[in-house]
């Protein structure tokens, strides 16, 4: 097969997996509307001298103010009928999900035959691989953590990023600028993009945190029906997302480290302040504010949030207006 | 962590009263402080922004000087706050450096309170076991003393450490989190120690060779010499490089056709002056080293090969010129400079490798292999300049004192060349461009700071896995007679890390209880009772 034939048959895949991931988000969303209320997640009555007593002994202060929320401590009701429908609706719409992941793969595999290389050279490819990683990394979570609630916040970045690529970033195959041959642009851009799968999910979990901690300022009996019932209670997922952002956030290391590695070999300096590598570096640095927000009093929680936010902006930024718009050394985006 | 329980302590609003000694203490503990180290973090993600908008001297100084004619009023408030030089200005390198005296403030004590926890023995148990949130209690036939001397055994063996008093095993383990915390700070400060020595110590250089010329590692050969303060020339190694071939392929269809593929240069070198000379394959990821200094390959361009004769038709200039590209079909751009007739003669030129002429444009390439080369030429004769010893650009003509060389017809003489095609001025003069070679320029650097940088980052990333995955718990074990005269065993685990859900914990105090007990599930005449939470 010629390369122009593969490279075809990739973009035929391509646009079958985002009709199939239309569907998946489709049944994401129903299983969101239609489904009851998330179960009781368990009775904590921890009093305070309980509180005391634990922090005596060298509980982490935020233990206790997670077992104190009003959220985990509130019952809500059985789930009937309707919730049955609604986890059939779910499990169909992983299932439809691990289908538009195997289409998609097949996309971006058939596409580094066609330029025998990884494919992973330009905003295009770029943009297809790193959002393979997106779903990839959320369909491993699923298979460890409840993360169902997720997949609408999941597809539907996926779905827009693809959408972008085909239209706006498409680039035909071809071979790679000299500078960019090296196994540690393949490194470095693999941990790039798999860090910013996970960051992806964190950043979802930190805006459904922001969501759900709002609604959870107003007493329960006086909030309206919402979908955010069916999603877990503030507190949880705020560990959650700091769980992903803290789990990201050595791959993100990494990342920049095999970057200044490959700068070294290519250019002989392993960091120049070019745009690309200062967004990187910014990234970064919010990301660790980030974490140590989270260590910070006064500042956990919701200004924490805020911060996981701003660090997946400054990503976004990088990824899509230093690519295209900053000159750089790293002009790679093949969009012209 | 809670070895540094001040930290989460809030600051103080206001300075007390204060001597000076009472303020330096207050300034220290504020610049110390989380909240300060947290907002210097961010400081300095925010400052490093404008230099990604603003062009930079340290990586384009020709777009500064672009963007600087461009906005003339603009410019000097840019000078003025160094925004050309953002990483390298006052308030950038303040911010940076108060965050890592801040660093230093905060991982010091840190230090030293996990020293002396990590040597300390684990806290004894707390009254009521029941009350912890992981708990788990069963009531067994054997002796207490024996289970406690089981369940010492059973954690030791699980890495944790272990304390034994009052009918009760108190046990820890994780003290690697902190270490892996304090490990990456501390690589923090390696790494800004490995970037300074790189900055003080190091050189960068360029060199432009043409293919069949060779140069030497010393300051006079470069073109450009960026040398450190504390760099001295005479540490340059003595070698030399000669450039045999340079062979780029182009991309030659679609999309992005005339985009470079390949692009490698056969090198010569010896090592030191006498040393047997060795071929090198220079490529654009795979630089030349030649002790501790590093010769990359960056760009490349053409060298029109031209030989000039004065009106009796004697040579007075032959070689290759090198040509500045302006494009990325190599449109080059270059002058040739002949001193050695009366007057002096210059030759303005464009090179095309694959030449069309465009109506509007003039000439330009549209291709950046030699397809179809041409030199486009116009002459100048006069005083080149080049005689007051002022330095000059070797790719533009200093045309104050010279004119243009008009034809026989009154217009100005422009010719363009093919290969082996001569012009000749309406004087007498003559100019024969012979053919083409290629040029590459190099870069040479030496960066004492890399191996250092390397492994401060290297270090940072173990210790900064070590610090967000090794989990930090305590368990404790306590064992005695009950109302039956049988033994209770009472376990209970506490998570000491942030974020951590306590089912994996529930999970490990289960199957510690488990195996104390002597068989998963509760055989005869032992119950378990799981009284943790659903947490
Ligand atoms: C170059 C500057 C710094 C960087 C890149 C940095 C990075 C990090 C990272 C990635 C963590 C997360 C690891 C963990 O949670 O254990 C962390 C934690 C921490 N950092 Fe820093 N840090 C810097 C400066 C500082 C300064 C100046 C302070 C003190 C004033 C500080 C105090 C802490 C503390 C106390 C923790 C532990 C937080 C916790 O318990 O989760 N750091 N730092």
């Amino acid at each position: 097969m010629s390369p122009a034939t593969t490279a075809s048959i990739s973009n035929d895949l391509l646009y079958s997996a985002m009709v199939v991931y239309a569907l998946a988000m489709y049944f994401f969303a129903a299983e969101l509307a239609f489904g009851s209320p998330r179960r009781s997640r368990g009775v904590n009555a921890v009093t305070d001298s309980e509180v005391r007593e634990l922090a005596a002994v060298g509980a982490m202060s935020s233990y206790a103010d997670s077992s104190a929320s009003p959220a985990s401590s509130e019952a809500v009701p059985a789930v009937g009928r309707r919730g049955d429908k609604a986890s059939r609706l779910g499990r169909m719409a992983v299932s439809v999900t691990v289908l538009a992941f195997l289409l998609h793969l097949a996309a971006v595999v058939a596409r580094g035959v066609a330029v025998s290389r990884p494919p992973w050279g330009n905003m295009f490819e770029f943009s297809t691989a790193g959002s393979l990683a997106v779903t990839g990394v959320f369909l491993v979570v699923l298979g460890r953590k409840p993360i169902r609630y997720l997949g609408t916040f999941v597809v539907f970045p996926v779905l827009l990023t693809l959408g972008l690529a085909v239209t706006v970033l498409y680039t035909e195959a071809a071979q790679l600028v000299p500078a960019l041959k090296s196994v540690w642009l393949v490194i470095h851009v693999t941990a790039a993009m798999i860090a910013a799968g996970i960051f992806t999910l964190g950043f979802a979990q930190s805006v459904c945190y922001l969501v759900q901690e709002r609604r959870e300022r107003v007493p329960a009996a006086e909030r309206g029906a919402s979908f955010m019932d069916r999603l877990p209670a503030a507190a949880v997922l705020d560990r959650s997302a700091y769980r992903m952002h803290a789990f990201a956030y050595p791959i993100w290391t990494f990342a920049v480290i095999a970057g200044a590695i490959w700068a070294e070999n290519a250019w002989g300096r392993y960091w120049g302040w070019d745009p690309k590598e200062t967004w990187a570096f910014i990234t970064w640095m919010v990301y660790t504010a980030y974490l140590h927000a989270r260590a910070t009093a006064g500042w956990k929680g919701r200004k924490a949030a805020y911060l996981a936010l701003l660090g997946y902006s400054t990503f976004l930024f990088n990824y899509l207006v230093v690519n295209i718009w900053l000159v750089g050394f790293h002009s790679y985006a093949g969009v012209r | 962590m809670t070895s540094a329980p001040a930290r989460d302590v809030p600051a103080e609003p206001r300075p007390p009263a204060l001597r000076p000694v009472e303020l330096a203490r207050w300034s220290w503990r504020q610049l110390t402080s989380m909240r300060t180290a947290l907002v210097l973090l961010f400081l300095l993600a925010l400052a490093a922004v404008p230099g990604s908008l603003v062009p930079q001297r340290s990586v384009d100084a020709a777009r500064v000087a672009q963007f600087a004619a461009a906005h003339p009023t603009l410019s000097p408030w840019y000078e003025r706050f160094s925004l050309y030089a953002v990483y390298s200005s006052p308030w950038f390198s303040a911010i940076y450096l108060l965050l890592f005296v801040s660093l230093v403030g905060c991982v010091l004590p840190r230090s030293r309170a996990h020293l002396s926890a990590s040597l300390a023995r684990p806290p004894k148990a707390p009254r009521n076991l029941g009350r912890l949130p992981v708990h788990r209690s069963a009531s067994v036939a054997e002796p207490s003393a024996d289970v406690l001397a089981r369940a010492e055994k059973l954690l030791r063996s699980k890495h944790f450490r272990v304390q034994v008093a009052d009918g009760a095993v108190s046990a820890e383990k994780g003290y690697l989190r902190e270490t892996g915390n304090l490990v990456f700070h501390l690589s923090m400060l390696l790494l800004l120690v490995a970037v300074a020595l790189g900055h003080l110590y190091g050189f960068k250089a360029n060199v432009l060779l043409v293919e069949g010329e060779s140069f030497s590692d010393t300051v006079t050969a470069f073109d450009t010499y960026t040398p450190g303060p504390l760099a001295s020339p005479s540490s340059l190694p003595p070698f030399t490089v000669s450039l045999d071939t340079l062979s780029v392929t182009y991309q030659t269809d679609g999309q992005q056709r005339g985009a470079p593929r390949d692009f490698r240069a056969a090198v010569r070198y010896t090592s030191s002056p006498g040393s047997p000379s060795r071929s090198f394959d220079l490529q654009v990821n795979h630089p030349l080293q030649v002790d501790g200094t590093k010769v990359f390959l960056l760009g490349h361009g053409y060298a029109p090969v031209f030989t000039v004769k004065d009106k009796s038709g004697a040579i007075v200039s032959q070689g290759p010129v090198p040509f500045l590209p302006r494009d990325g079909n190599l449109t080059s751009s270059g002058v040739v400079k002949v001193n050695g007739t009366t007057p002096q003669l210059g030759f303005d030129g464009v090179f095309l490798p694959t030449a069309v002429l465009d109506r509007t444009a003039g000439p330009v390439s549209v291709y950046p292999g030699l397809l179809l080369p041409r030199a486009v030429l116009s002459a100048y004769r006069g005083d080149l300049g080049v005689d007051g010893g002022i330095p000059q650009s070797v790719y533009s003509l200093d045309k104050r004192s010279m004119v243009q060389v008009r034809a026989e017809d009154g217009r100005f003489l422009v010719q363009s060349l093919a290969p082996g095609a001569t012009m000749t001025l309406p004087s007498g003069e003559s100019i024969t461009f012979d053919g083409v070679r290629q040029w590459t320029s190099l870069q040479i650097a030496r960066d004492p700071g890399i191996v250092p940088a390397l492994v401060a980052a290297m270090l940072a990333l173990a210790g900064l896995m070590l610090s967000l995955f090794v989990r930090r718990r305590r368990v404790w074990v306590r064992a005695g007679p009950d109302d039956d005269g049988r033994t209770l065993i009472e376990v209970a685990g506490l998570a000491r890390t942030d974020g951590e859900a306590s089912e994996s914990l529930a999970g490990e105090v289960g199957e510690f209880a488990d195996a104390l007990v002597g068989a998963p599930g509760p055989p005869d005449g032992q119950s378990i009772d799981d009284t943790r939470g659903a947490r």
